[in-house]
């Protein structure tokens, strides 16, 4: 990409937002969100993501994007991760490993049900709202 | 099939103990009952944080948050709430401070208490984006503020906005931004600079690292903007290379921003250049305190240098710096955005904003909390924290690190913010917040502390070289059982000697641990010093093991898991500890399964 101009960086900043309300790319309607700072990884956040990851490909499970993100600030439940389904509050899991992983994605993602035990809440109300 | 509600029980330890079990069964009773189990599901969750007032029950999506609730609740909460969609009152939180119309049909969950307790400002992006996409920052506001300084604000704006906001340095010192800011902008220089301090170097904090890890270009844009308010073409970031995750989420940030012409000549086309580069630090204390870090950047030996000249008009290489802190950049962006007026809303008069700490120690829910200063430690602690771990008593909080001292009970309604803990002997420091409950040994703590100073001194000056040797001579020779009641007298001498005479900020703050503990746990060091005894059982010099014979039924597990073979007995016969080979490791004390062995 090109140096930006400020009508650039405006329209970027439009086109990114409602892309973010929408929370689609490409038909991609499901959100894996994983927290990987170092404490998240240092819990095994890497293996949580691997495990996400290879349990997707093998069950064939198409509208799910994963993506990573900082510390949500849990520390004391990592690995954490953000789970939002079309049609369901955003879900914080805490304490996931590779078998809470694919519970995450029978139960919450395919069967629309959230997982008992691992579910944490947002530490704060979002002030950029 | 998608369930039309959601109801969350607390499943923390606090909330099972009283009775999230039950209410959890009650609830799928009554759904079961009404023919509601396929359209609303009950799930147990993780600790709310909000023990003082569990059991606590979340409904989904109305977002009612009841409080104290017991199982025979259920019944109502099914009928009123979920069947009807009116909220139960009598169970809902009620904050004395709420001030919602009782008779609003919807309640705003951001309105209570409870959620603002934690307030993001700096953390606003942390595990909301991906760190390596400047999209995602970009979508959440990002670069908007560079945008505004640039366009609207203009580098005297910048200083208004930033005075008005009362932003104070959250390195520790809380000196105010603006000044440090409008002094590089006033003194007239062919090269400036713009240092960011990630040289975070306390033991147990880490609010700088996550903030780098989770959200970059929040301090990439804070430095541009800092940058074109003094005029300063380069930017530097100094880190400690044993933050490697954030030097690489740095290093991506930087290209992605470089990509977009967010750094480098010509900015968003209005002729303003400023870049950045990274600079890695070894990892010393001292390279955290301003001067040092400077010289340690132009290649010398870390060491402080006198103030003044101060840095905003004689630092990086002679020329004016701007040296602030992570967590300080991190403010910028949100202050330029939506005003130094909202900002100074937020937290104390004379300490504006939020402050993040880093809650360690032994607390149930450690991690990153942000709150608005004057946030007293108990709402930290009980609220956020969820209270001391394994019920024990909470004895202290150390805050500010080495350079800290400690917060007891009697502080603990006391509102946070610089001032009030420099009044209670304590300071804020970078932000880490140590909890201590009944069974840390207080001389033990400040031992550790001390050990690490002695370590991380520079020994450019005497106070503070020799200082903090002497002071862990006399902590060492109390732990071990051997200190009289002078020593006490001296430490405090040496220390009050060391905050008079040492060179820079290490210095001056060693002995703060030492000061401040002799001032509120005077008499756990007289009980070294007289009775030789240490209550938490810490100083392994003051305690020792033994064997109730009329417990011990000669399992024979205590001598198995003893490693110096001090334990002997026949089986079956009770067992005896051999006091001079014991090394007080409490091995046979943990393993013991019929409480036989005290430690005295």
């Amino acid at each position: 990409m090109a140096k930006m101009t400020l009508e650039a960086l405006r329209a970027l900043r439009e086109g990114k937002k409602a892309e973010i309300d929408r929370r689609e790319t490409d038909g991609k309607d499901v959100h894996i969100i994983i927290g990987m700072g170092t404490c998240g990884i240092a819990a095994g956040a890497k293996q949580v993501l691997e495990a996400f990851i290879n349990e997707i490909d093998a069950k064939k499970i198409e509208n799910v994007t994963v993506k990573q993100t900082g510390c949500m600030g849990l520390c004391y439940v990592e690995p954490t991760v953000e789970v939002k389904v079309p049609g369901m509050p955003d879900t914080i899991y805490g304490k996931v490993d590779a078998d809470v992983a694919k519970k995450i994605l029978k139960d919450h993602v395919v069967g629309k049900k959230l997982v008992s035990d691992h579910i944490f809440d947002r530490p704060s109300t979002d002030i950029l709202k | 099939m998608v369930k039309k509600s959601y109801i969350l029980v607390c499943g923390g330890s606090a909330c099972e103990a009283s009775k999230a079990d039950a209410i959890y069964e009650s609830f799928k009773k009554v759904l079961e009952d009404e023919g509601l189990k396929n359209d609303v599901q009950v799930v147990k969750t993780g600790c709310f944080g909000f023990c003082e007032k569990g059991p606590i029950v979340k409904i989904l999506p109305e977002e009612e948050f009841y409080v104290e609730v017991k199982p025979e609740d259920a019944d109502e909460i099914v009928h009123e709430t979920i069947i009807k969609g009116r909220p139960v009152q009598r169970l809902l939180y009620k904050d004395k401070d709420l001030k919602v119309d009782p008779k609003a049909d919807k309640f705003d969950m951001s309105k209570i208490g409870f959620y603002q307790k934690q307030f993001r400002i700096v953390l606003r992006n942390c595990g909301f984006i991906d760190p390596e996409n400047i999209d995602e920052y970009i979508a959440r506001d990002g670069y908007q503020a560079l945008e505004k300084a640039i366009t609207q604000l203009g580098p005297d704006g910048i200083i208004n906005e930033v005075k008005t906001s009362g932003l104070r340095g959250r390195g520790g010192a809380g000196f105010p931004t603006w000044i440090k800011w409008n002094t590089t902008k006033g003194v007239s220089a062919p090269q400036k600079y713009v240092v960011c301090n990630a040289d975070e170097g306390d033991p147990g904090a880490y609010m700088d690292r996550s903030t780098l890890e989770g959200d970059p270009h929040s301090v990439l844009e804070a430095m541009t903007i800092a940058g074109y308010c003094v005029g300063a073409s380069k930017g530097i970031i100094y880190i400690r290379a044993e933050y490697p995750l954030a030097i690489k989420r740095l290093e991506v940030a930087m290209a992605q921003s470089r990509e977009y012409g967010l750094l480098g000549d010509d900015i968003l086309g209005t002729g303003f250049n400023f870049d950045i580069e990274i600079r890695l630090g070894a990892g010393a204390f001292v390279c955290g305190e301003e001067t040092a870090l400077l010289r340690s950047i132009e290649g010398n030996r870390g060491m402080p240098t006198p103030k003044p000249p101060f840095p905003a008009v004689e630092g990086l290489w002679h020329c004016p710096t701007v040296i602030n802190n992570v967590e300080t950049y991190a403010n910028i962006p949100v202050i330029v955005l939506k005003g130094g007026e909202w900002f100074k809303s937020i937290g104390t008069e004379k300490s504006p904003g939020t402050k993040v700490f880093a809650l360690t120690g032994k607390i149930n829910n450690s991690g990153l909390v942000e709150v608005p200063m004057g946030t007293t430690l108990r709402e930290i602690i009980y609220d956020i924290g969820g209270g001391i771990r394994n019920g024990k008593a909470f004895k202290a909080v150390q805050t500010g690190g080495p350079s800290g001292g400690v917060i007891t009970t009697e502080n603990l309604d006391t509102g946070i913010d610089f001032d009030a803990l420099a009044r209670i002997g304590s300071m804020m420091g970078s932000g880490g917040m140590i909890v201590m409950s009944e069974e840390d040994c207080i001389v033990d703590v400040v031992k550790f502390y001390m050990t690490f100073c002695v370590d991380e001194s520079c020994g450019k000056c005497s106070p503070c070289r020799i200082g903090t040797r002497k002071l862990l001579d006399y902590l060492t020779k109390i732990s071990n059982g051997n200190g009289t009641m002078e020593d006490l007298d001296k430490m405090t001498e040496i220390g009050m000697a060391m905050k008079k005479a040492a060179l820079c900020g290490l210095g001056q703050t060693a002995a703060n641990p030492v000061l401040s503990t002799m001032r509120y746990f005077k008499d756990e060091y007289i009980q070294h010093v007289q009775d030789k005894k240490c209550v938490a059982g810490k100083c392994i010099n003051l305690i020792r093991y033994e064997i109730d014979p009329s417990k011990c039924i000669g399992c024979t597990l205590c001598s198995k898991r003893c490693p110096a073979g001090a334990i002997t007995g026949e089986k079956k016969m009770a067992h005896k500890i051999d006091q001079a080979k014991c090394v007080k490791c409490g091995e046979c004390y943990k393993g013991c399964k019929f409480g036989a062995i005290s430690k005295i």
